[in-house]
């Protein structure tokens, strides 16, 4: 298609205007209400309440809560990821296995789908349900061995955190990392094993290395997901701000703290900072994995 | 990959079962505690599931909830489809850059989109009013990026320069291409992106919360100190409502993909 032709009486220049007119909507619907809120944040995390310059609210970063909340986030995140992806590529291999059209493939990763999109507040009330200190499941343990389960209440810090998180986790490291397990195929096996491999050999000198970029990538991605989310803790944590999100809800909405806005902007940099590293070392790995996965 | 000796398999239906346990008890016990009598009280009661429609509160809050999802799907696709269609179309060069814009909400944390985004909202409090449909806005970035990957795998399965040309050839208008020949050649893509906008919408609490609007999950939250049973038996449903939208979405995929097979 020529545009010459279509465009044929018109001048050019307007020809080029009424290509780019469409897009307006779009794009102005992009800079109100991503582009302009994203800017605000970077450009208030170096402003004070006035409106001057400051380097302030960075500073704020490096106190006591903020870093014991950064370190929270970091905890959380990690071992959700590590717990995630070890358990979702166990859970992956062992549908993978079933066969490439077995119902227990198909079932499994719809149910994943379901279940990694599965977050917040219904999340949150499902676990309370379960090992909260009236939940099925504590009220049932402590029936039948006495043990309390509930304890202090850990479900409502970091380490239940840790738990409900993982719930999540798994059915998302299932999705992202299946297809690199069915992406091994099946002559790389028969010419490893007809070279005389045992099945370990082939797993530790083919499969493994061949898996690894993919897994580790997949780990990023999870560990991204955990820092990012917000609701399921909002909603469980009522008590102190052990992870970044909540010391941001509570910079947001506490007219106390003098300044408060602007730190929010300060550790809302640092969050976006923190994903955006990870989630460009995730698309380098994935990059690595889709050489040899199509 | 065929031959499994009969320790893998019974490793493998150990491992399955606790998988299972791992992600049905939590879903059972929502079921168990959402009708149990309040209290301590035994028994058994389906009070807690008829409260979501006689409470004044949380009925306007599904109902607010249910809006929002269409409005934004809604939304979505005025905004999205066409955009689209038109970068295929006619500026190619541009796609690059929808794509990028289009997915940027997957790497910035929706925390975050909230944090820089209350003067924007208070320009539209004090255009709009104050009512939680305006939330519609937000809610559109969030679905961009599950919106754009349905809308372009749809888009990439069919060939638009073509079937515009015909028409265009044959004497139709850009907006009759867009609505009449290439719209109906992308419907699954446009209902994968509407199934997946619904899901996200109705358990959305970030926005919701911090932007003080009472929507389902956030009226969850709020009366589970005075009835935890109400607020179990509220995200039950919803949980069963996106569920069902979801299997339903994976379903729609295999259909299309048997057709496109065929």
């Amino acid at each position: 298609m020529s545009s010459a032709q279509q465009q044929s009486g018109r001048p050019a220049r307007v020809g080029r205007v009424g290509r780019l007119l469409p897009l307006v909507p779009f794009l102005l619907f992009v800079a109100i209400f991503l582009i302009v809120p994203v800017v605000t944040v970077a450009v208030g995390a170096f402003r004070d309440a006035d409106g001057a310059f400051t380097t302030d609210n960075l500073g704020a970063l490096t106190d006591y809560a903020a870093v014991k909340a950064l370190r929270g986030s970091l905890v959380l995140a990690g071992s959700t990821a590590l717990i995630g992806a070890v358990f979702g590529a166990l859970l992956a291999w062992l549908i993978v296995s079933a066969g490439p059209d077995s119902l227990l493939k198909r079932l499994t990763l719809a149910i994943s789908g379901v279940l990694a999109q599965f977050g917040g507040v219904i999340l949150a009330f499902a676990w309370i349900a379960t090992i909260g200190i009236q939940g099925v499941v504590t009220l049932a343990l402590q029936h039948i061995t006495g043990f309390n389960l509930y304890g202090n209440g850990w479900l409502f810090s970091i380490p239940g955190l840790i738990v409900v998180y993982t719930y999540f986790q798994i059915p998302l490291m299932v999705i992202v990392f299946a297809p690199a397990i069915e992406g091994l195929r099946v002559q790389w096996r028969e010419a490893a094993v007809s070279l005389g491999a045992t099945r370990w050999q082939y797993w530790r000198h083919v499969a493994v290395p061949l898996l690894t970029p993919a897994f580790l990538g997949c780990a990023l991605l999870l560990f991204a997901n955990a820092f990012a989310a917000y609701a399921t803790a909002a909603v469980l944590v009522s008590q102190g701000q052990p992870i970044v999100p909540l010391l941001i809800r509570q910079a947001i909405t506490s007219e106390v703290l003098l300044g408060g806005a602007n730190v929010g902007f300060a550790l809302a940099l640092e969050m976006i900072l923190v994903v955006a590293v990870v989630m460009g070392a995730y698309s380098l790995l994935v990059r690595r994995t889709s050489r040899w996965l199509q | 990959m065929t031959t499994h000796s009969s320790a893998f398999k019974v490793f493998r239906i150990l491992a399955l079962l606790g998988f299972a346990a791992f992600f049905f008890v939590p879903l059972l016990s929502l079921l168990d505690f959402s009708t149990q009598v309040p209290g301590t009280a035994p028994g058994r009661t389906w009070d807690a599931w008829t409260f979501m429609v006689t409470d004044e509160r949380l009925r306007s809050a599904i109902i607010a909830s249910l809006l929002l999802a269409v409005l934004t799907v809604a939304g979505m696709v005025v905004l999205l489809v066409p955009t689209m269609i038109w970068v295929r179309l006619r500026v190619p060069r541009a796609s690059k850059l929808v794509e990028i814009l289009c997915l940027l909400p997957l790497t910035i944390p929706a925390l975050v989109i909230v944090v820089g985004i209350t003067n924007v909202y208070s320009w539209i409090y004090y255009l709009l009013g104050g009512s939680p449909l305006t939330l519609t806005f937000a809610y559109i970035v969030l679905v961009l990026p599950y919106s754009y990957r349905a809308l372009d795998s749809s888009l990439a399965a069919i060939d638009v320069t073509t079937l515009a040309e015909a028409a265009r050839s044959l004497g139709a208008g850009w907006l009759t291409v867009i609505i009449r020949i290439v719209v109906p050649n992308i419907w699954g893509g446009v209902m994968s992106a509407a199934f997946i906008s619904v899901a996200l919408v109705l358990g959305e609490y970030v926005f919701s919360s911090l932007l003080h609007f009472e929507t389902l999950p956030v009226v969850m939250a709020a009366i589970y100190q005075s009835y935890a049973q109400a607020s179990m038996a509220a995200a039950l449903a919803s949980m069963a409502l996106v569920a069902a939208l979801l299997l339903g979405l994976t379903f729609l995929g295999r259909r299309r993909e048997r057709k496109g097979m065929s």
